[in-house]
């Protein structure tokens, strides 16, 4: 087992190093100069511009560069921002909570929803209830997630006015009103979330538990006399969650994406919205961290995965 | 119709003797074919069909439609000039026999714009897929059929593609690209190509690894076997040999990859780095109707819901074919 984590985890990090490299490489050799905005000052002499240029390192070749933000990196340096000119790590800081809130809830309702339905779904398979859930579920991954979220917004902030359109973050929660004030901001940015994930997770659920009940150790449970609900829970479902559960891991990162799309609509102040003002922005420091947070995410969600898959399924170990 | 009775068919050219033998074997005069089969259980899948039904529509609305419209209308000779006709008499309208999507804040017939946008939609969908499966077969397939160190350093590269994040390295790409692209290949073909390569360039992974599973599977087959001792190139043997036996899950991914490609652009516009503003992609005018929510719903919702109809559409279809194709599959 040890063997099968050492080895996975020195896939990862090269992997994290690789994909690094070349998005430091591709943002350092785009035409556009992260300076541009000063360069069409015409108050800022040349001097000072090359000074500038200095004081973030830009005058010296990218592959220089790259060393010197990955050492930094290490030791919790991630660069200072063009436009705030303050820390990265702070401005990301800052970010985090927002989007994890929206995110966290989101995945939770998603894969507790998904479970059940896809386990109701593949029992009674071919039922009215697995028809419904099937054609809900296509809509869900055929519906883009910005346009969820505007019909959502249509509807219950527009026209019924039951949540907020815009989000706000001076939010201060030290009152229960402030709280419900949150959850009520929160909810249709974290509805489009759900609607989009639980789609995908319930076909999977759904097709994983219909690969296991055809098997001979159902049989056998049902043989030695096992009530209906038992043999499901817990000798289907048990089976079934372990491709599932690394689905669910797999699937964090895509969450994470998704937000980019929910918290530009909604205006939400997390990462994925820095994200894109950064970009707007020419702002190469916050967006090579933010890059590198989303690919970090990825890679280490895909090695959870395995890791996983390799705990709870010893075949996958030797094999 | 196969099933059709023969001995009433009278483009029929077999004696009696073997109708009433084929009759009493329960057999058809037509041999059942591979494509005949699939279209059978294709034709079953109800809602395959609509999808299917809907996706010709589409594809015929946007192809022809201009076309019947100015036949309809002789004193429009320009399509595309007439999607950009500013008409401040009429801003902001609701459904109307004259506008049937109604107009925007220039008054702006959103139909027509939907129409010539629509052509842009379906067409990146369908590029980037063409790039998505032409990367993914040739990736999958070298590396299942050579096998060893080059099957080693392929699986490696899809690894590391599968662990960049999508959305935002194609957001970054398509923002810091796109300028000089377009330099060279002009306004609209240039940030067609860096959004089609984008999407297309970050979406065939899951195709290669399909297609090398087939072929390590294929390869161990008599009939390469046989096609080995006849000596047969090892390329012709790849693409012409164990290729069209591996078309089944390569034909229903490349269908789903239509439908993710259609949204990834969307989502591009809607986040301001697709298509510029004066081009009606479908996600565009859903990102520039959203900004009327309250003064005119429509705005953005007919175009939504076209992105919404005609991925909801490919997604049945591809239903459809993963059971007429593959019947064992059961997603």
């Amino acid at each position: 087992m040890t063997q099968y984590i050492v080895r996975r985890v020195l896939i990862a990090i090269p992997t994290m190093l690789v994909i690094s490299f070349v998005v430091f490489a591709i943002l350092a050799l785009a035409p556009g100069d992260p300076l541009a905005q000063f360069a069409l000052n015409p108050a800022i002499p040349q001097e000072v511009r090359q000074r500038i240029r200095e004081s973030f390192g830009l005058d010296k070749p990218w592959p220089v560069r790259y060393v010197k933000w990955l050492t930094n990196l290490t030791r919790g340096d991630w660069g200072m921002s063009f436009s705030t000119k303050g820390p990265v790590i702070d401005l990301v800081w800052q970010r985090i909570p927002q989007t994890l809130q929206v995110v966290g809830i989101a995945y939770l309702i998603a894969v507790s929803l998904a479970i059940p339905i896809g386990v109701i779904s593949a029992v009674k398979q071919y039922s009215i209830f697995d028809q419904i859930a099937t054609f809900f579920s296509f809509i869900g991954f055929s519906v883009p997630s910005f346009f969820t979220g505007l019909t959502l917004m249509l509807v219950f902030a527009i026209n019924l006015k039951w949540f907020p359109i815009v989000y706000s973050s001076t939010l201060n929660l030290n009152s229960w009103s402030a709280i419900v004030e949150q959850l009520r901001q929160m909810f249709l940015p974290v509805m489009v979330l759900v609607v989009q994930q639980t789609a995908a997770l319930t076909r999977f659920m759904r097709a994983s538990m219909l690969d296991n009940l055809p098997l001979d150790y159902v049989r056998t449970a049902r043989a030695k006399g096992l009530a209906d609900r038992a043999v499901v829970i817990r000798h289907v479902l048990v089976n079934s969650l372990i491709p599932v559960i690394t689905l669910i891991a797999l699937g964090v990162p895509t969450i994470f994406a998704g937000a980019i799309i929910t918290e530009n609509l909604f205006r939400v102040n997390g990462l994925g919205q820095l994200l894109i003002t950064s970009i707007n922005n020419s702002d190469t420091p916050v967006v090579m961290a933010l890059t590198f947070i989303f690919a970090f995410l990825t890679v280490i969600f895909n090695l959870i995965a395995d890791i996983m898959y390799g705990v709870l399924d010893p075949r996958v170990r030797y094999g | 119709m196969s099933e059709a009775n023969p001995a009433v068919d009278p483009q029929s050219q077999l004696a009696p003797s073997t109708v009433v033998q084929q009759l009493q074997f329960g057999l058809s005069s037509k041999p059942r074919t591979l494509i005949g089969d699939a279209w059978r259980r294709f034709r079953r899948h109800k809602l395959a069909m609509i999808g299917a039904f809907l996706l010709l529509l589409f594809v015929l609305a946007v192809l022809i439609g201009p076309s019947i419209y100015l036949l309809r209308n002789p004193e429009i000779t320009d399509f595309k000039a007439y999607t950009e006709q500013l008409d401040f008499v009429t801003i902001l309208a609701g459904p109307s026999v004259d506008h049937p999507f109604g107009t925007d804040d220039l008054g702006r017939d959103q139909l027509a714009r939907a129409v010539y946008g629509g052509r842009i939609s379906l067409l990146v969908g369908f590029a980037a897929m063409l790039i998505a499966v032409t990367l993914g077969t040739v990736v999958g397939a070298s590396a299942g059929f050579l096998g060893g160190a080059v099957d080693q350093v392929l699986m490696r590269i899809t690894d590391l593609f599968l662990s960049l994040p999508g959305l935002p390295l194609i957001i970054l790409m398509v923002y810091l690209f796109r300028e000089p692209v377009q330099k060279v290949l002009g306004q609209e073909v240039g940030i067609f190509v860096i959004v089609v390569g984008m999407i297309g360039g970050l979406a065939w992974m899951s195709t290669a690894r399909i297609v090398r599973s087939s072929f390590l599977s294929l390869k161990e087959k008599e009939f390469v076997e046989a096609a080995n001792c006849l000596g047969i190139s090892k390329t012709a043997i790849m693409f012409r040999h164990i290729l069209p036996n591996a078309f089944s899950p390569i034909i229903v991914a490349a269908t789903l990859e239509i439908g993710n490609a259609i949204i990834a652009e969307s989502t591009l516009s809607f986040l301001g780095v697709g298509f510029p503003p004066d081009t009606p992609t479908w996600g565009r005018l859903v990102t520039d109707g959203s900004q009327f929510l309250q003064a005119g719903a429509h705005l953005a919702l007919f175009p939504g819901a076209l992105i919404f109809l005609t991925v909801l559409s490919i997604n049945f279809m591809g239903d459809g074919l993963r059971d007429a194709l593959d019947p064992r599959s059961r997603l």
